[in-house]
């Protein structure tokens, strides 16, 4: 290999990453700043970190977020399941295509709409029978639920999809009636698809600003809100500290998966090869 | 039907016994009555009825497509059919819900629960049933030891090799003791050796638990070597239903005869016929063609003569007498398989004839070679005739 390619590989692989992390990092050391100013450095202090945790408004928003995402994803998985189930189980029935697009549509749709239309369905409701009345973490998390649903639907489809009907049919020649087949057999199987799905409507949620900021009322505020809000003042270096907590947060999550499926994997060719003996 | 009287004809009380399809007094076990299966407009299976009796093992042959698993699916209880009633043991099954049917059935996936070990695998159908728990143990134990994977019974079914999963499926489908086993291409993800050898082990599994096993294979030699009777399937509908040694040797239609086995299909008119013989004229293979019985149908009709490539004899000069069943050609393809060897003849129309040898003697070097001039002939007794 010449010495010139090789130059120009690595210095591309460089530059990509310094797209990727130079902000992230940059965040990383703005938190530790000791000034006021975001940009310019005077020292190195810990007490935005200090100052951070003694904001209440900014801990009762990430508690705010953390209620709703864990209640919205739970509830996104109990819609979202059956969803998926009839999309891959129940084979050509009237409507179907009807159906998988209504379930596919809150994937596409601007959450501006989706926002402002959910907005106007609480008000109504709200007029006409009472509930919910005013706005607040039950409307975000409703909110939250439907938008995830969608996404748990799909994650459930396409793993159902890919599993073999027969085990189902198995169990069913072998005396369980569908409904336990569904207990015993379908969803222990669908178990990872499961998890992932609540990962991830967890995830949006947590991350969701725009649907919120519509169906949000006093004593609601997310996490992602009073970010957003704050950074409008001013970005404060206390925004630093929180991203910079977030950011360790998620990587120490990646890194107990990516160990979690090492080992399972591992295991899985070990005994694989000790069953060939 | 064109199998003799001679092959028919051996109606003692133990024939009735082994063969109760030859005994017209006997009750079958299982019974297709017009039984038909759409998809769309698409006849998987059309207007089929079977008879099916105890303690066989019985074969559904074909190529895919051809409906056999339809019809098994439908025994099983996983497709109802559109029209026609199917009865297990007497009952009429329409409207039986697989879970309630007195079949089980070994898929050709397996289908083994992955998240359950092998010893919960054996043991789910008991748990449905609600069979005790050191009941359960026993029967487990029991089975496993019968398919030999008492070794393994804690692992799961990943940790397993393709023939130990087999194995652990079988097990799972015997234990609930089914009146019928349905077993869907059950060697078919198994190697060449391991599926010969488990070939008779199934039977004689079969024999020892005394179930009657329906089994659904593309693969004519797996049918011949397990099943008691085969139904060859083509198209939704059956060809035909005979013993191996009666679709082998008495064939009723050129679908079934190039299924099973290889066969040379020869193409002629019916010039004449006699209570004792009839003679077949082919244009095709540039002979007339003796046959020692009699054949149903008018002179001027066209016919094929089926003849089994191991039923041909090669010769370098012609025989004594050449008037019938007698061609020439030139080798033009050796196939040397070591206990055989197939030779492809090219006669003058340009038809090619298989004609096999076995090697029965050791040779120092091959009997013919490429381009030799040689004469094929055949018994009068070696071809059968077919008119479909």
């Amino acid at each position: 290999m010449s010495g010139k390619r090789s130059t120009f590989l690595i210095s591309a692989l460089a530059f990509g990453f310094a797209f990727l992390y130079v902000p992230i990092l940059l965040v990383i050391i703005y938190s530790f700043n000791e000034g006021k100013l975001v940009t310019v450095w005077s020292g190195f202090s810990t007490k935005w970190y200090v100052s951070l945790f003694n904001n209440d408004g900014m801990i009762d928003a990430a508690w705010n977020s953390l209620r709703i995402g864990v209640m919205s994803a739970t509830l996104a998985l109990a819609l979202g399941t059956p969803a998926g189930l009839v999309m891959s189980r129940f084979g050509r029935f009237k409507g179907r295509t009807l159906f998988s697009g209504m379930i596919a549509a809150p994937l596409v749709m601007p959450e501006v709409i989706t926002g402002l239309s959910l907005l106007l369905l609480f008000v109504t409701l709200e007029q006409i029978v009472g509930w919910p009345a005013g706005r607040g973490i039950s409307t975000i998390t409703i909110a939250h639920s439907t938008f995830c649903a969608a996404y748990v639907a799909v994650v459930v489809q396409s793993r159902l999809s890919g599993m073999d009907i027969s085990v189902e049919e198995a169990a069913m020649d072998l005396g369980a009636k569908p409904g336990k087949i569904f207990f015993v057999i379908t969803l222990p199987m669908i178990l990872p698809a499961l998890l992932a799905g609540w990962l991830l409507s967890f995830t949006l949620s947590l991350d969701d600003l725009v649907i919120a900021s519509f169906v949000a009322g006093p004593g609601s505020t997310t996490l992602p809100m009073k970010v957003f809000s704050s950074v409008r003042l001013g970005v404060s270096p206390e925004i630093n500290a929180l991203a910079t907590l977030i950011i360790l947060a998620v990587s120490i999550l990646i890194v107990i998966a990516s160990i979690m499926i090492l080992r399972s994997e591992r295991m899985r060719n070990r005994t694989a090869n000790a069953s060939d003996i | 039907m064109l199998v003799p009287e001679a092959v028919l004809d051996r109606a003692h009380e133990d024939v009735h016994k082994t063969q109760p399809w030859n005994n017209p007094d006997a009750v079958p076990y299982i019974r297709f009555e017009n039984v038909t299966k759409k998809f769309g407009d698409f006849y998987a299976v059309d207007d089929v009825s079977l008879d099916i009796y105890r303690h066989e093992l019985f074969a559904l042959l074909g190529g895919s497509g051809c409906g056999k698993t339809t019809l098994l699916r439908m025994l099983a209880g996983f497709e109802e059919p559109t029209s026609g009633k199917i009865y297990i043991d007497g009952v009429d099954m329409d409207g039986v819900p697989a879970y309630e049917r007195p079949t089980n059935m070994m898929f050709q996936s397996y289908a083994l629960f992955p998240h359950m070990s092998v010893e919960q695998n054996v043991a789910f159908g008991l748990v449905q049933d609600g069979v005790s728990r050191s009941e359960i143990r026993e029967l487990v134990a029991e089975m496993l030891g019968l398919v030999q994977m008492s070794k393994f019974a804690k692992r799961k079914p990943h940790q397993l090799s393709g023939g130990q999963r087999q194995r652990v499926a079988l097990a799972r489908s015997l234990i609930k003791r089914p009146k019928v086993l349905l077993l869907d291409e059950p060697l078919g993800a198994l190697d060449k050796k391991l599926r010969e050898q488990t070939q008779f082990e199934l039977v004689n599994i079969q024999e020892k638990v005394g179930t009657t096993f329906v089994m659904v294979t593309h693969d004519q030699e797996e049918a011949m070597t397990m099943a008691s009777r085969i139904a060859v399937m083509n198209e939704g509908v059956i060809n035909q239903i005979g013993t191996p040694f009666e679709l082998y040797e008495y064939p009723n239609s050129r679908y079934t005869a190039n299924f099973l086995g290889q066969v040379n299909l020869i193409e002629g008119v019916l010039v004449d016929d006699d209570e004792k013989y009839a003679v077949i004229k082919s244009d095709e293979a540039g002979c007339e063609i003796y046959i020692d019985h009699a054949v149903q149908g008018h002179e001027g009709m066209t016919f094929w003569a089926a003849i089994r490539p191991e039923r041909l004899r090669l010769t370098k000069e012609a025989p004594e007498d050449t008037k019938y069943n007698c061609v020439s050609g030139k080798v033009e393809e050796i196939g040397y398989l070591g206990g055989i060897s197939t030779y492809h003849v090219r006669l003058a129309s340009g038809k090619r004839i298989k004609v096999t040898e076995p090697n029965s003697t050791r040779q120092i070097e091959p009997r013919y070679t490429w381009e030799d001039s040689v004469w094929v002939s055949w018994e009068a007794g070696a071809a059968s005739v077919l008119n479909q």
